[in-house]
């Protein structure tokens, strides 16, 4: 790979050409990532309106979103009570269809396909098939669920029940991670549970002995991407409910996004943002640590660890 | 028994996932009578398919699809110009501080967009780019840290004896790429170009954020503004919302094949 020219100019040349290459990631990164990141640590210690005076005010902006904004609180605790419900129900729903699906079932492309599709579609696109199958009185969900004898409620515009309406939803469109668990489990030597079958193992006991930590580095991946999607969730919140009724759907992003472009308060959003950093940071690395405790790496067998 | 059991859990739960969009379809093309009787119509009486016609040109969605196809399409050429030049420095050269740029790169994936919309929505306001279509084109032209690992991933499996030897037959960097790499990532180009396209068409933040004209906006914000005027118009809501949504539908019936293969080896988010 190296050149075998000494001349200078010739060996700039050569040396110049991977950053080259790289060259637009690396400005693009400091331009729209690094950039922008360190300027809203910065803005995040001001009193920063779009138009008029910027005042540094240190820690201020921190200090009054932990102590003295109530919405601060109501929409951490609306994103967790989201996620508490959303996160397990999404790992489970998605690992129960891709376990069906890798049982060569005839026509698995289909049900994949169908799964699936939800996951192409826009969020706007999403939202406004989901007001309308929601729909309290003309609503198709509503209708259904009259036909077992069951009166659904008035879903978007109930606060007990908007936030899950929203769960629901987000389900709905979560089929790439069917997906990604139907590849992990495809990658399980399928000896494994003949061997197990041949020592007498029940389908249960494969299932928590084989392919539960066989795919337990899928699942802490999906389990990280879905943490962070749920502190992401505005797309929904805005276009199906506004962050209504009562603020039950009044997600975190959406507290942030109403600071910044609502109340012009740039400044004391961008101490928000610096907060979700913090915490989908945090919440990474507290299951990346906690992760040798439960995620087993076939290579850990060969050194005789487990 | 078991199996009667696999197909009754599949079927019911493809018929959960279907419903939303049969019931998108079918009210499309109800008339305003049909919308509103309870118990609801799966199937309309009489199909007005001139719906689509009417809500399409209720609103100047001409100029959003104008738009849209704008930001798509020139975002798209970037992306896929940008990604996989630098997805090839990082795959076959050596150089000062490498390995850093890329532990960089795989981190910055980490960071959530909504951390830096701020900041940059007053960057690009600085930059006088609010308002028009650049913020949703110009950074794609940079790459994205995505789809450079996902192109990386792919170059190192193609064996390098191929530009060993046109490296001896005196080719440059350049036409290596061009000539020998471009062809050969073909696979993983479609991938990325239909991951970008979809993650464009559908955005809805970034067009909320950076525009403010009606005659700026994409067809996602078009859609969601169109709600907010027409309030329970729900005929004419789902049939621009069916609408919306062929592109993308379409494109994954003629991509499947990759898409699929495209998230079991990498892990994306759709």
């Amino acid at each position: 790979m190296e050149s075998i020219k000494k001349r200078t100019p010739a060996r700039f040349k050569q040396m110049s050409i991977p950053y080259l290459f790289t060259l637009p990631w690396i400005i693009g990164f400091l331009a729209f990532t690094l950039g922008p990141l360190i300027f809203s640590l910065i803005i995040s210690f001001y009193e920063w309106p779009v138009v008029g005076d910027k005042t540094f005010i240190g820690l201020a902006n921190y200090k009054e979103m932990f102590t003295n904004d109530p919405l601060f609180w109501e929409s951490l605790g609306v994103t967790m009570k989201f996620a508490v419900l959303f996160v397990p129900l999404n790992i489970i729903i998605a690992l129960l269809l891709a376990m069906l699906l890798n049982k060569n079932v005839k026509g698995s492309g289909f049900f994949r396909t169908a799964f699936y599709l939800p996951s192409v579609i826009s969020g706007v696109a999403l939202a406004m098939i989901w007001s309308w199958v929601f729909d309290g009185e003309y609503g198709i969900l509503n209708y259904i669920l009259s036909v077992f004898g069951i009166e659904g409620p008035k879903w978007l515009i109930s606060p007990t029940w908007a936030p899950v309406a929203m769960v629901i939803a987000s389900l709905w469109g979560q089929g790439s991670m069917m997906l990604i668990f139907l590849a992990g489990l495809k990658n399980i030597p399928k000896d494994m549970y003949e061997a197990s079958a041949i020592d007498g193992a029940g389908k249960w006991k494969q299932f928590t002995r084989i392919t539960l930590p066989m795919l337990s580095p899928t699942i802490l991946f999906n389990l990280i991407t879905t943490i962070i999607a749920a502190f992401q969730q505005l797309t929904l919140a805005l276009v199906m409910t506004g962050g209504g009724p009562l603020n039950s759907t009044y997600f975190y992003a959406m507290y942030m996004y109403e600071n910044a472009f609502k109340y012009s308060k740039m400044g004391y959003s961008s101490a928000n943002a610096w907060f979700m950093f913090a915490i989908v940071l945090s919440l990474t690395l507290i299951v990346f640590k906690s992760s040798s405790a439960w995620v087993y790496y076939e290579g850990e067998m060969k050194q005789g660890k487990k | 028994m078991r199996k009667i059991l696999i197909y009754g859990v599949l079927i019911f739960f493809s018929l959960l996932f279907i419903a939303p969009f049969f019931w998108m379809i079918t009210t499309a093309v109800k008339s305003p009578e049909e919308l509103y009787v309870f118990p609801p119509k799966w199937i309309p009486s009489v199909f007005h398919w001139d719906n689509f016609i009417t809500a399409w040109e209720s609103q100047p969605f001409n100029v959003f699809l104008k738009n849209s196809l704008l930001v798509t399409g020139l975002s798209l050429v970037g992306q896929l110009v940008s990604s996989s030049l630098v997805a090839y420095g990082f795959a076959r050269f050596r150089f000062k501080g490498k390995d850093m740029l890329f532990m960089i790169l795989l981190a910055s994936m980490m960071i959530p967009w909504e951390v830096t919309m701020i900041p940059q929505y007053m960057e690009f306001n600085y930059l006088g780019w609010i308002n028009t279509l650049k913020p949703l084109i110009i950074p794609a032209w940079f790459g994205s840290a995505f789809f450079i690992f996902l192109l990386r991933q792919f170059i190192m499996g193609i064996p390098v004896e191929l530009e060993e030897a046109a490296r001896i037959d005196g080719a440059n960097p350049i036409q290596i790429f061009i000539r020998l790499i471009v062809p050969l990532m073909t696979p993983a180009l479609i991938l990325v170009g239909v991951f970008h396209f979809l993650s464009s068409w559908n955005d809805y933040l970034g067009p909320l954020i950076f525009l403010n004209d009606q005659s700026k906006y994409t067809l996602t914000l078009g859609l969601s503004q169109f709600r907010g005027m027409f309030g329970v118009d729900m005929v004419s809501i789902m049939a621009v919302t069916f609408l919306i949504c062929i592109p993308p539908l379409a494109l994954f019936f003629f991509a499947q094949r990759y898409i699929v293969g495209g998230i079991a080896t990498t892990g994306i988010k759709g």
